[in-house]
Order: structure tokens, then C-alpha cells, then sequence
């Protein structure tokens, strides 16, 4: 289809929010980031099982050397990011304020296991089969790397009974202030092609389309012209709005069609991937080099060199705070992802991990929230909720402890986007609550289960 | 590291939306009409919306302060425009005394025993309004008649508001042919010379204020619409079946209380329902209403006791009327 003429964009009808963009970093192209002193790799940094530590203290590794194995088909390995000494195996805060176990390595040199080819040659010719590329992703350690951090070779292998015909890629990066994508489209678009054509030979499947917002138009024209000489990969922009990047949101900007309430994409015959997801496949396939490294957004208004970088997992934050120009006086709170899903973090040697796509800075004046006033029932909250919740109600039912009523409306449906509390003029913690909802509706309905 | 950083949870980001901009952007899409209503009645329409603003703002402020001893909110401007619609539903001859009884029983009965904003399912300003309308009969249908800064206040010469003219001639057997010619013409009425209350004369400041709230979002097209669209219909099915006894649909939608009930009292975020399919029945409901009154009740207007006798459904569409789920049934696109 001719998409020069297309004067509509595509995009989700249903709520949704125009945030300011502040896409600061658009135009900064990546650098990489010098190599820390010591790393500390955390052991979780996937959706599933934990890896299981296979290093000792003392022990000398290779950049891209296992140093902690997949624990049960939902699990990846965790590979070293440097070289050097492991100095010790030991608890670190993470993202979410709580500890988990870490490998903590002092770094000596970067000496790089053999096994991976370090060229820079793009190469094209797609030589694994199907069932090597969905296991060589599981033993690079892919996951998701848009943020959600679910082990890509689960969703490359369809269950029986499940169908899929079509490849989505997620080039949208609806948060404001993030551009690690944007940046990998335009400067390694060729290698994100071949990567989408690893992922549909996996699939077995001939379409592909890439979903991308229209404040990217630059990267739309680049792949654009680069995906004319691959075969099935097709290249949508579309209108801005977030959260167009929630993979349901995509699915049916794209292709219309709604995932059932409780159900997966491929109930609608359809895989999603990042577009820097694709890009760690075409490197793990095609040169056998494990996740050890991505792209991470620094930005902030107060930032004095907000930029893009290549970051070796495991690095302390702080590094990537000081190559931004310091940490501001005023920095009120720090976040890691975007400013409607990420998470605030207590301290700045949190290690940089395969799900931190950014590090936002905030000044106090935008760090607290407003008081929270009583509800004037405006529903604007129920106008913007992308998936037609009622945000006001399941607050309501959660702080009422009416659990069961939560459920019937349907609160573990919620995303846990954002659109609503940033909507709501009297500054309630509307999610907060449905948050509250839904931990507690999965617990009671695991009981019922079990019972 | 000696510096503490917010942790709060996300989303991290505000739209910078408040109460107190929604409540102020209403009193701005208020204001054409306000300068209609003081444009034809002169001083009365200054001296009845001052006092019922003032009244409204100083009662909240007693009640929350000394009654309830809870912070007092007067600031978000929620009772600055109670007060105003207040006082654009009644007369501009209407006493002081009866406006201040008006105010009290809008806020205080209406608003505050239920437990402020956003706890009310009545609408106060129309509480009030149907209120003094029972108590004070004969002051709530004295309607001067527009003379600009001549009209005079208590002393203002009156006559009779479209809609009673048509409905009073209709029911001693005149025919409609002749009642037009002593009613406004479309155009009057449009621009506001005609007899009525403050707020309900000029439909043309009514519609510039329903455009300035659809622009600034604060509210939608579903409540106005649904209300006018479905007047219009059923006038118009009854007007076709019988023009010699009906009145156009026109005339229905420019005389009375329709403009002004479809985009400032039936819109009123707390009395309304909370999502948009709701809303159009609730806009439905009260058209229906609002004509069967009309043509078939006893009083002249029904748009104020069509909009109560749905605020009370309100709960009901709310519990039963959802909006529509994101992937309810399997779509293939």
C-alpha cells in the first residue's frame, strides 16, 4: 500500500492522553559509555524464574560468559557485561526499592568470550533454523526490552491450538522524554530489518508490520526506504497518543483487533516485539553476542548533556548521571523508564538492567504530587482509561475493601498506564488504589484456585 | 549521598488539570450570558446575581468553618457557580431576602448535608430554584419585562414569558396563529429580548459559553445534544401531528429554560452520569420530560424538575449502564 497519500493516521479510538512530548535526546545520536569500575548484575531481570548463580567469588569472567543459567522454560541466562573479577555475591536495592541477589564484578580490561563475533559487518543471510533461533534467544538472555521484560523465546514458541499471522514491532515509545528507540531505528535500522526477519523465520511467518509514532518521522522515512529490500515488512506510523505502546493499544491501531479481556495476543493470531528487542535478536542470532548491553535514555529538563548511551548491564546509575553533567542540586526524584510507568528510585547505584530503557531527572517543582481533593465525579477518569474501566469506581471498591465487586468490574484488566490519575483534576491517587485492587483480587483468586 | 529523592509511585506526571480551573472555566463560558442578563434587565440582574454569589460563597464558608469545622474549600469555585446559575434561574426582580433563602437552601440543603462536592445527587442550584419557586409563587413568575437600565428592580413593569403565553392561550382555546403574534419572534429570542429568567433569555451567549466548554474540554457534546436532539424530535412529531395546538420545535428549544439546562445545569459534573453511553439516556430522559411537562403538566417550564427527577436515576445508569470494555467480545479487524 502507498503510504505517501495517507492523510488519517491509525491509532487506538478508545481513551488515551496527549502528555508533552519532551523528547529532549531526539536528535543526540548514541555514544557509548565508558566501562564502570565494578558492575553488579542482578539475578531477576526478567519476568519468571530468577537465574541460579553458576559463578564464585574469586572466579575471573569474560565479557559474555553465562555467569547465571535460566531456571525453567519462563527464564533466561544472565551473562557477564565485562570482564574482570566477581567480587562477591551479594544483595543490591533494584528498581522497585526492594534487594534481590546481584553478582557483583570488578572490571579488568574487556576481554570478550571467542565465541562471539565482534565485526561490524552487517550480515543478512539468516542461517539457524527456527527451533536454533528461539532457543539461541533463551541462551542470549532476550527479553523484552520495552520495558515489560518477558523472555522473548516464550512468545517466538506458539502453543498448539494457537495460530499466529502476523509480527508486530514496537517502534511507538509512547512515554514522553524517552528516545532509546527512536535513536536505535535511525542508526541501526538495517540491522532491526534483519533482526524482524529472524523473528518471523522463528515464527514461521511472512508479515510484518512496524508500528511508529508520527514524532519520529525521520526513523518512519529511514526504514521506509531500508524495508524496501526486505520481504513482508511493512512500516505504519501513527497518530501520537499514548499509551499507544501497550501492546493491546498497537494491536488494534494496526490491525483492529481487540484482545479478549484476560487473554493474550496471540488469542488474536498476533506476536509483539520491541524494535530493541529485534535488534538484540539480529546480534544474538547473527553474532552469537548475548544481551550484555542496550541503549539508555539520561534525560531532564535541569540535565545539562541529557543524551542517548550504550550501557553495559550492571552499571551503576550514577555513571550515566555523571556523563549527563552531574547530578542537578535541585533533583527532586529520579526515575527509571518514562514518567507515566516508571519507578522512582532511592538511590543511584542502582545497576542499569535489561528493562531500564531511561533515567528521567525531575526537579522538586515536578517531583511531588498535588493534595488530593474529593472527587467531583467529572469522569474525565473514565473518558481517558484505554481499556473502558471506570477508575473512579475501582478505587472506590478497593479502598471500601468491596474486592469481589472489583473484580466483577473487571479491575485486573487495568494496565496500570497512568491516564487516569494524571487526568483527574482533583489529584486523587486513583491508581494507587487499583493498585491496591488488583494485588489483591489476583491473591484471592489464587486461593480459589488452590482450594 | 545525603540527598532524598521522591519516591511516590507512578505515573510521575500531571496533566495540571484542577477542580478550581474547571469551576473557573465554567464562570467564563457564564459570563456572555451574564452580560446579556445586566445588557436587558439593568440593575436588578447586578443586585440578584451579586447577592445569591455572595450568599452561596458566605454560607459554605459558615457551614464548613463553625458547623462542620472542616478545612474550608470556598476557594475551588464550586459555590461561585452554584451561585451564579443560582441566579440565572430566577427572575431580576426577585427580593433579596427570598435569594438569600435560595442560596441557603442550595448549599446548605443540597450541597452540604450530603457532604460537600461531589457528594450531592441533587443538583443544588436547581434545588434552590424549584425550592423558592414553591415557597414564593407569585415572586418566582413575576418576569419583567427587558428595558435595559430602565427596567427598575422590586418596581420592574412585568409580563408573561413566551412559553406561559403560548401555554396559558392554548389552554383557554386560542389558536396558535394568534399567540405567535404576541410572542417574540426567533430572532428576539435568539438574542435574548424576551421575558424570562437572567440566564435562560439570550440563547446566543448561552451557545458561545457551550462552544468556550466544549473547547476547553470541560464538558462533552453527549448531555446538550441528546437533551436538544431529542426536543426537537418529539416537538417536532407532535407539532406535525397537530400545528394548530402545538408549538414548533423551534420555538421549544428557544423559549424557556432549554439552552440553559441542556449546557450548564444538566452537565453539572456530579449530578450527571459517569460515562457517555449513560449520558445520552440521561439526556433523553430529561428531553422527554422536559416536553411532557410542558405540553401536558402544569407548569409552563419543566426543564428544572426534568433534570431532578433524573439526577435521582443518575445512580441507577451508573450501577447498570457501562461504558464499553476493551475487548468484550473476540474483534477481528
Amino acid at each position: 500500500m502507498n503510504q505517501k497519500y495517507q492523510i488519517v493516521l491509525k491509532t487506538f479510538q478508545k481513551g488515551g492522553i496527549h502528555p508533552p512530548e519532551n523528547k529532549l535526546t531526539a536528535a543526540k545520536q548514541t555514544e557509548v559509555l565508558p566501562l564502570p569500575v565494578s558492575v553488579a548484575i542482578p539475578v531477576s531481570q526478567h519476568i519468571g524464574a530468577p537465574a541460579t548463580v553458576i559463578v564464585n567469588k574469586g572466579d575471573s569472567v569474560k565479557t559474555g560468559q553465562v555467569i547465571a543459567g535460566s531456571k525453567g522454560f519462563v527464564s533466561v541466562n544472565i551473562h557477564s557485561s565485562v570482564s574482570g573479577k566477581v567480587n562477591k555475591i551479594d544483595s543490591i536495592v533494584d528498581t522497585t526499592g526492594y534487594k534481590q541477589t546481584a553478582v557483583f564484578i570488578d572490571v579488568e580490561g574487556d576481554e570478550w568470550v571467542d565465541s562471539v563475533d565482534r565485526s561490524d559487518d552487517i550480515i543478512t543471510d539468516i542461517k539457524l533454523s527456527s527451533e536454533e533461533i528461539i532457543s539461541r534467544c533463551q541462551e542470549s538472555g532476550i527479553v523484552g526490552l520495552g520495558g515489560a521484560t518477558f523472555p522473548s523465546h516464550v512468545k517466538l514458541s506458539v502453543p498448539s491450538g494457537k495460530r499466529c499471522d502476523l509480527l508486530i514491532i514496537n517502534g511507538v515509545e509512547c512515554e514522553p522524554y524517552l528516545t532509546a528507540d527512536h535513536r536505535l531505528m535511525l542508526e541501526k535500522g538495517k540491522e532491526i530489518l534483519v533482526g524482524i526477519s529472524i523473528l518471523m523465520k522463528a515464527l514461521k511467518i511472512k508479515r510484518a508490520q512496524v508500528g511508529i509514532e508520527n514524532n519520529k518521522t525521520d526513523a518512519i522515512v529511514h526504514l521506509k526506504k531500508l524495508a524496501a529490500s526486505f520481504e513482508g515488512i511493512e512500516i505504519c506510523p501513527l497518530r501520537v497518543k499514548y499509551p499507544q505502546g501497550a501492546e493491546k493499544q498497537l494491536i488494534k491501531a494496526l490491525t483492529g483487533r481487540e484482545v479478549p479481556s484476560g487473554r493474550l495476543p496471540i488469542d488474536v493470531n498476533v506476536v509483539v516485539h520491541n524494535a530493541g528487542t529485534a535488534f538484540a535478536v539480529y546480534e544474538a542470532v547473527q553474532k552469537n553476542k548475548p544481551l550484555i548491553e542496550r541503549v539508555v535514555t539520561i534525560t531532564g529538563k535541569t540535565l545539562a548533556n541529557p543524551g542517548n548511551y550504550l550501557v553495559r548491564i550492571g552499571t551503576p546509575v550514577s555513571l550515566l548521571i555523571e556523563k549527563a553533567g552531574g547530578l542537578p542540586d535541585d533533583t527532586g526524584k529520579i526515575i527509571s523508564g518514562g514518567p507515566m510507568m516508571g519507578k522512582a528510585l532511592i538511590n543511584t547505584d542502582i545497576p542499569v538492567v535489561k528493562g531500564m530503557s531511561g533515567i528521567i531527572l525531575f526537579p522538586s517543582s515536578e517531583s511531588d504530587r498535588m493534595p488530593s481533593q474529593p472527587c467531583i465525579r467529572c469522569a474525565k477518569c473514565v473518558s481517558v482509561c484505554p481499556l473502558g474501566l471506570e477508575p473512579y469506581l475501582l478505587m472506590l471498591l478497593a479502598q471500601k475493601g468491596l474486592f469481589e465487586k472489583a473484580e466483577e468490574e473487571r479491575i485486573t484488566d487495568c494496565m496500570e498506564c497512568g491516564s487516569c490519575s494524571y487526568t483527574c483534576p482533583a489529584g486523587r491517587p486513583l491508581l494507587d488504589y487499583i493498585r491496591l485492587g488488583k494485588s489483591t483480587v489476583i491473591k484471592m483468586a489464587r486461593e480459589r484456585v488452590v482450594k | 549521598m545525603s540527598t532524598l529523592f521522591n519516591i511516590s509511585l507512578s505515573p510521575h506526571s500531571h496533566s495540571q488539570e484542577t477542580t478550581k480551573k474547571l469551576m473557573f472555566g465554567v464562570v467564563i463560558a457564564l459570563l456572555p450570558a451574564l452580560f446579556t442578563s445586566i445588557f436587558y434587565f439593568g440593575y436588578g440582574a447586578l443586585i440578584v446575581t451579586s447577592v445569591s454569589v455572595i450568599s452561596c460563597l458566605v454560607f459554605e464558608y459558615l457551614i464548613q468553618r463553625f458547623l462542620l469545622k472542616k478545612p474550608v474549600s470556598v476557594t475551588d469555585g464550586s459555590a461561585l457557580v452554584t451561585g451564579l446559575l443560582l441566579a440565572f434561574n430566577v427572575p431580576s426582580n426577585l427580593p433579596v431576602h427570598i435569594i438569600i433563602i435560595g442560596s441557603l437552601v442550595s448549599i446548605g440543603i443540597a450541597k452540604m448535608t450530603f457532604g460537600g462536592l461531589g457528594n450531592n445527587p441533587f443538583n443544588p442550584a436547581l434545588v434552590g430554584r424549584v425550592f423558592m419557586l414553591i415557597s414564593f409563587p407569585v415572586q418566582m413568575t413575576s418576569w419583567p419585562v427587558p428595558a435595559g437600565f430602565n427596567t427598575g428592580y422590586t418596581d420592574a413593569v412585568t409580563g408573561a414569558t413566551p412559553l406561559a403565553i403560548v401555554k396559558e392561550g392554548l389552554k383557554n382555546g386560542e389558536p396558535l396563529s394568534d399567540l405567535i403574534t404576541q410572542i417574540p419572534t426567533p430572532s428576539q429570542m435568539f438574542l435574548g429580548n424576551m421575558g424570562g429568567s437572567l440566564g435562560e433569555i439570550a440563547a446566543i451567549a448561552l451557545l458561545i459559553g457551550f462552544v468556550y466548554l466544549l473547547m476547553r474540554k470541560i464538558i462533552t457534546w453527549h448531555i446538550p445534544v441528546s437533551i436538544i436532539a431529542t426536543i426537537g424530535i418529539f416537538t417536532t412529531i407532535l407539532w406535525l401531528a397537530n400545528p394548530a395546538k402545538n408549538a414548533d420545535p423551534m420555538f421549544h428549544i428557544l423559549a424557556g429554560g432549554v439552552l440553559l439546562g441542556a449546557v450548564f445545569m444538566a452537565t453539572d459534573y456530579v449530578t450527571s452520569p459517569m460515562n457517555p453511553k449513560a449520558q445520552i439516556i440521561y439526556g433523553i430522559g430529561i428531553g422527554i420530560l422536559t416536553v411532557v411537562i410542558r405540553v401536558w403538566g402544569a407548569y409552563p417550564e419543566g426543564v428544572s424538575f426534568a433534570i431532578l427527577i433524573m439526577n435521582a436515576f443518575v445512580p441507577l445508569m451508573n450501577r447498570y449502564i457501562k461504558p464499553g470494555r476493551f475487548g468484550e467480545e473476540v474483534k477481528n479487524g
